[in-house]
C-alpha cells in the first residue's frame, strides 16, 4: 500500500505468479493460490497422520483426528443412512480442505515479514469447483442408481397432478440451482470477512498514524472488534465447512435414497 | 474483485492445483487414513462393549456364588439352631429325668423316716404307758395300800392317756 490514506482490500484476493513474472492461463503455473493449496493439504496430512498411532487408549491428538472423522461420519451416516460410509471420502476431503482453508486463512501470518497469506476459499473458481463436484456426483450416483427415474425427484409424491405440474419445474430449477448456492456461501463468508478484517487493520494503522488521541482511541476500537472479528471468522469457517458437507451429504441422499 | 478479473488466466491453474490437492487429500486422507482411524475407533468400540459384557457376566456369577453362599449359610444355620434346639431339650429331660429320680428317692427315704418315728413314737408311748402303769400301781400300793392288777392299771393308763 503506497498511501496510507488507500484502502485496497481486495488486493489479498490477487493471485499472483510464484517463480514466473507473469500469470500466464497454464494450468500448471504456481501462484500464491496453489502455494496455499500446498500448505493446507500439508496441515490435512500432518494432523490425520497422528491419527494414524491406533493406540487403544488415544492420546489428545489421535483423539482430536478420531472426534473429526467420527463428525463427519455422523454427517453422512445421519443423512445418507448406512450406505453412507461410501460417500465418506469425499464428503470428508471438502469438509476439511474448506475447514483448514478457512483457519489456514484466518491466522495471522502477516505479522511475519514478506509472508502474504492467502485464503483459498475465497476464490469462488475453487468453492465452485468443489460444489459441481459434489453435483457431479449427485448426479452420477442418481442416474446411475435409478436411471430415468432420479427425475421423479422432482415430482413432489402424493400431490394432486395440477399442484405436481406446477411444483415440479419449481423443483427442477431449485435443483440446478444448487452447485451454485453450494459453492457461494463459502465463497462470499470468507470475501465479506477478509475485506471487513482488512479495512478494519488499516483502520488501526490509519489511526495510529494520525497521532491524535482520537486516532489512538478509533485504532484501540479497531483492535477489538478485529479480535472479536477473527473469533467469529473461526467459527463462520467451521460453519461454512460443516454446512458444505452436510448439503452435499443431504443432496447425495436425494440420489441414494430417492422417495 | 480480483476473482472476477484474473479469473481467465488463473481459472486453469487454479483448477488444476486445487484438483491435485483434492485428489491427494482423497486418495491419501480420505482412503488411506480415514478408514483406518475409523477402523481403530470400531475397534475399540467393539473392545468396549466386550468387556462391558464380560463384566456383566461375572458379576452375575458373583451374585449367583453369593447367593449360593448365602443359602448355605442360612442352611448352616437352621442346622445349627435345630441341634441347639435337640441338645436343650435332651438335656431337659435328662434333667427332669434325675431329679424325679431325686424326688423318688427322697419320697421313699421319707417314707420309711416317718416310719421308723412311727414306730419309734409307739414304742415310745408302749414305754411310757408300762412305766405309768407301773408307776400308778406303786403310787396306789403305797397310797392306799391296794394292790392293784396291772391289767387294770394299764387300762387305766391307757385311758387318761387318750383322755390327754
Amino acid at each position: 500500500m503506497a498511501t496510507a490514506a488507500k484502502i485496497d482490500p481486495m488486493h489479498q484476493f490477487m493471485i499472483a505468479p510464484l517463480g514466473s513474472d507473469q500469470l500466464a492461463a497454464t494450468p500448471f503455473q504456481f501462484t500464491n493460490s496453489a502455494l496455499w493449496m500446498l500448505v493446507v493439504l500439508g496441515v490435512i496430512v500432518v494432523f490425520m497422520w497422528g491419527g494414524l498411532k491406533r493406540q487403544l487408549v488415544p492420546g489428545r491428538w489421535q483423539a482430536s483426528v478420531e472426534v473429526l472423522t467420527g463428525f463427519v461420519d455422523n454427517i453422512t451416516r445421519e443423512s445418507i443412512g448406512p450406505a453412507g460410509r461410501k460417500y465418506l471420502p469425499w464428503v470428508f476431503t471438502a469438509f476439511v480442505f474448506i475447514l483448514i482453508s478457512n483457519w489456514v486463512g484466518a491466522m495471522p501470518f502477516a505479522i511475519v515479514p514478506g509472508a502474504h497469506p492467502f485464503t483459498v476459499t475465497s476464490q469462488f473458481s475453487v468453492t465452485w469447483t468443489m460444489s459441481v463436484i459434489s453435483f457431479l456426483i449427485v448426479l452420477a450416483v442418481g442416474f446411475w442408481k435409478h436411471g430415468l427415474h432420479f427425475f421423479s425427484l422432482f415430482v413432489p409424491k402424493g400431490a394432486p397432478l395440477p399442484i405436481k405440474i406446477f411444483i415440479a419445474p419449481i423443483e427442477f430449477v431449485s435443483f440446478m440451482v444448487r452447485p451454485f448456492s453450494l459453492g457461494l456461501r463459502p465463497f462470499v463468508a470468507m470475501f465479506a470477512g477478509h475485506i471487513l478484517l482488512d479495512v478494519f487493520g488499516n483502520f488501526i494503522v490509519q489511526g495510529l498514524n494520525a497521532g491524535s488521541a482520537m486516532g489512538g482511541f478509533i485504532a484501540a476500537l479497531c483492535f477489538v472488534f478485529i479480535v472479536m472479528m477473527s473469533a467469529l471468522e473461526l467459527l463462520i469457517g467451521a460453519i461454512q465447512a460443516y454446512v458444505f458437507a452436510l448439503l452435499t451429504a443431504i443432496y447425495i441422499n436425494d440420489a441414494e435414497n430417492l422417495h | 474483485m480480483p476473482q472476477l478479473s484474473q479469473l481467465a488466466l488463473v481459472y486453469q491453474s487454479q483448477w488444476f492445483w486445487l484438483l491435485l490437492v483434492l485428489g491427494a487429500i482423497y486418495v491419501f486422507v480420505g482412503h488411506g487414513i480415514v478408514p483406518k482411524v475409523e477402523a481403530t475407533v470400531d475397534l475399540r468400540d467393539a473392545q468396549i462393549s466386550a468387556d462391558l459384557a464380560e463384566a456383566e457376566r461375572l458379576r452375575a456369577e458373583a451374585d449367583a456364588t453369593e447367593a449360593a453362599w448365602r443359602a448355605k449359610i442360612n442352611e448352616a444355620h437352621a442346622d445349627a439352631q435345630v441341634l441347639a434346639h435337640e441338645a436343650k431339650d435332651r438335656s431337659l429331660r435328662d434333667t427332669e429325668k434325675r431329679v424325679s429320680a431325686a424326688d423318688k428317692k427322697l419320697a421313699t427315704k421319707a417314707e420309711e423316716a416317718a416310719k421308723a418315728l412311727d414306730e419309734a413314737r409307739k414304742s415310745a408311748l408302749g414305754e411310757i404307758e408300762t412305766m405309768a402303769a407301773s408307776a400308778a400301781r406303786e403310787i396306789v400300793a403305797r397310797l392306799a395300800g391296794a394292790e392293784v392288777d396291772e391289767k387294770a392299771a394299764r387300762a387305766a393308763v391307757a385311758g387318761a392317756l387318750s383322755r390327754a
